[in-house]
C-alpha cells in the first residue's frame, strides 16, 4: 500500500482507458467529428466576412467547449454501464481512480485541440498569432476543461444513465468562467495590441489558478460520491 | 399554553411586516436623490436591490455549510436544508437580478448590458437550476443528497473566479465601485435604510426557511411511513401466500 499503490493503480486505470478507446474509438470519433463539422460550419457561414480577433477567439473556444464536453461525460457513464464500476471501487483508492480518469479526459483534450485548433488557423486565419500564448492558454485552458468536466462527469454517471442533456446543464455554469478567461487570453494572442498582450499573460495566471483550484477540489470531494 | 408561546410568533411577524413596509415606505419618500448617478431620482432602487444581493449570498452560505455538514454526518435533515436553503436564494437572486435591471435600464439605457456583474449573476441563475435539475434527476434520496451536496460544494469554488476575479480583471464595468462605501458617493441615509433592508430581508429569510424545513420534514415523515406501511402490506401478504 501507500504512495506506490496509489500510483500503480492510477496508472493502469488510466492505460485500461486509453486502451478501451483504441479500441473503439468511440470518443475520440465523435469528438473530433463535432470539432470538425462546427469547425466547417463556422468558416462556411463567414466566407465572405471580415471576423474581428475578439470573435474569432470567442469562436475557438466554443468549438473546443461543446466538442470536449461531448467526449468527455463517457469516462464513468461506461464504467456504470458495462457493471465494471463496484469492481474498481474494491480494488483502487478512489483518488487513484479520479486521477486515472483525469489523466484520460486530459489526454483526450490535448487530441482534439492537436486536431481542431491548427484546422481553425488555416480557415480561420487570424492576422497575427503569437504561438507561445496560444500555446500556453490551450495548455491551461485545456486542463481546466479536463479537471471540471471530469468531475461533473462522475456526478452524472451516478444520478442516471443516458442522461447526456444534464452533464451540459450542470457543467456549462462552472465551465463558463475557464472560457470566458481563456477567450480573453487567446484574444492577446490572436491581435497586436500590447495591452491585450499583458492581459493575456495574467490571465495564463489565472487559468492555472483556476485548474488547480477545481482539481484540488474536485479530489477533496470525489471520495464522498464514489463509495455512496 | 400560555399566551406568549401563541402570540409572539404572530407579533413577530407582524413588526416584520412593518419593517419591511418602512424601508419600503423610506426608500420612496423618505431619501433624498442620490447625486453622482445619471438618473437621481431613479438611483433610489439602490436599496432595495443591495439588501437582496447580500440576502442571496447569506443563504447560498448557509445552503453551503450544511451541504458540508450533509457530506460529514449523512443526515437527511442537513440535505433538506441545503436545499431549501438553496432554493431561497435563487428567489433571492432572481430579485437582485430584475431590481438590476430595471436600475440598469434607467442609468445606463438597456435592461441588459452584458456588464461582468450581470453575466455574474446569471451564472449563478444557471447553477441553481442545474443544482435542482441533477435533485431531479436522482430518484434516490440518500444519492440525491450526496451528490447535490457536492456539486453545491464544487459550484461554491467556482463562483468566486466570476464574482471577484473576471469582473476586477477587465475595466469595463459599468457597476459603481463602491459607491456604498465612500462617503461622499451617497447621503448616509441610504446606509440606514440599506441596512433596515438587509435586517427585514435577512429575518424574512429566516422564517421562510423555517417554514419551508418544517413542512420538509412532515413530508419526509410522510413518505417514510407510507413506505413502511406498503412494506407491511407486502410482508402481509406473503405470509398470507405462505399459509395457503
Amino acid at each position: 500500500m501507500g504512495l506506490n499503490h496509489w500510483i500503480i493503480c492510477a496508472k493502469s486505470v488510466f492505460r485500461k482507458d486509453l486502451q478501451v478507446e483504441l479500441r473503439t474509438r468511440y470518443a475520440l470519433g465523435a469528438v473530433l467529428l463535432f470539432a470538425i463539422t462546427t469547425l466547417i460550419a463556422v468558416s462556411a457561414a463567414l466566407s465572405s466576412a471580415t471576423v474581428k480577433s475578439e470573435v474569432k477567439a470567442a469562436l475557438l473556444w466554443i468549438i473546443l467547449l461543446f466538442a470536449a464536453l461531448s467526449g468527455l461525460a463517457r469516462v464513468f457513464v461506461r464504467e456504470e454501464e458495462a457493471g465494471t464500476a463496484p469492481l474498481l471501487r474494491l480494488s483502487a483508492p478512489a483518488t487513484a481512480v479520479y486521477a486515472g480518469k483525469l489523466l484520460f479526459n486530459v489526454a483526450l483534450v490535448f487530441a482534439v485541440e492537436c486536431v481542431s485548433v491548427p484546422l481553425f488557423l488555416v480557415v480561420l486565419p487570424p492576422a497575427t498569432v503569437n504561438f507561445g500564448l496560444l500555446l500556453g492558454v490551450l495548455l491551461l485552458g485545456g486542463i481546466g476543461l479536463a479537471s471540471s468536466s471530469t468531475f461533473v462527469a462522475a456526478l452524472i454517471a451516478q444520478a442516471s444513465s443516458g442522461k447526456s442533456a444534464l452533464f451540459f446543464i450542470v457543467a456549462f455554469p462552472i465551465l463558463l468562467p475557464l472560457v470566458l478567461i481563456a477567450v480573453q487570453a487567446t484574444v492577446g494572442a490572436f491581435d497586436a495590441i500590447d495591452m491585450h498582450h499583458v492581459r493575456a499573460q495574467a490571465d495564463l495566471g489565472l487559468l492555472a489558478l483556476y485548474s488547480l483550484v477545481m482539481t484540488t477540489t474536485s479530489f477533496l470531494l470525489f471520495e464522498y460520491i464514489w463509495h455512496d | 399554553m400560555t399566551n406568549v408561546s401563541k402570540f409572539g410568533p404572530t407579533i413577530g411577524k407582524i413588526a416584520l411586516l412593518l419593517l419591511l413596509c418602512a424601508t419600503t415606505v423610506a426608500g420612496f419618500l423618505w431619501l433624498p436623490a442620490a447625486k453622482g448617478f445619471p438618473q437621481p431620482e431613479m438611483a433610489r432602487i439602490v436599496v432595495f436591490h443591495v439588501p437582496c444581493a447580500i440576502v442571496a449570498d447569506l443563504a447560498a452560505a448557509v445552503a453551503a455549510w450544511y451541504a458540508i455538514i450533509y457530506l460529514r454526518r449523512r443526515n437527511q435533515a442537513d440535505d433538506l436544508k441545503s436545499s431549501v436553503s438553496f432554493g431561497l436564494a435563487l428567489l433571492f437572486s432572481l430579485l437582485t437580478t430584475v431590481t438590476g435591471a430595471i436600475f440598469a435600464k434607467s442609468q445606463w439605457g438597456g435592461y441588459w448590458n452584458w456588464d461582468p456583474k450581470q453575466t455574474a449573476i446569471l451564472m449563478l441563475l444557471l447553477i441553481y437550476v442545474a443544482y435542482f435539475a441533477l435533485r431531479a434527476a436522482v430518484d434516490d434520496p440518500r444519492k440525491r443528497a450526496s451528490l447535490s451536496a457536492a456539486y453545491a460544494l464544487f459550484a461554491v469554488v467556482a463562483v468566486p473566479f466570476l464574482t471577484y476575479i473576471l469582473p476586477n480583471s477587465t475595466d469595463q464595468t459599468l457597476h459603481p465601485k463602491n459607491v456604498i462605501n465612500t462617503r461622499d458617493g451617497l447621503d448616509a441615509s441610504y446606509k440606514i435604510v440599506l441596512w433596515a433592508g438587509v435586517l427585514g430581508l435577512s429575518l424574512f429569510y429566516l422564517w421562510a426557511f423555517r417554514v419551508q424545513v418544517a413542512l420538509g420534514t412532515l413530508e419526509m415523515r410522510l413518505t417514510q411511513r407510507i413506505h413502511r406501511a406498503s412494506q407491511g402490506v407486502v410482508a402481509r401478504a406473503v405470509v398470507v401466500e405462505g399459509r395457503k
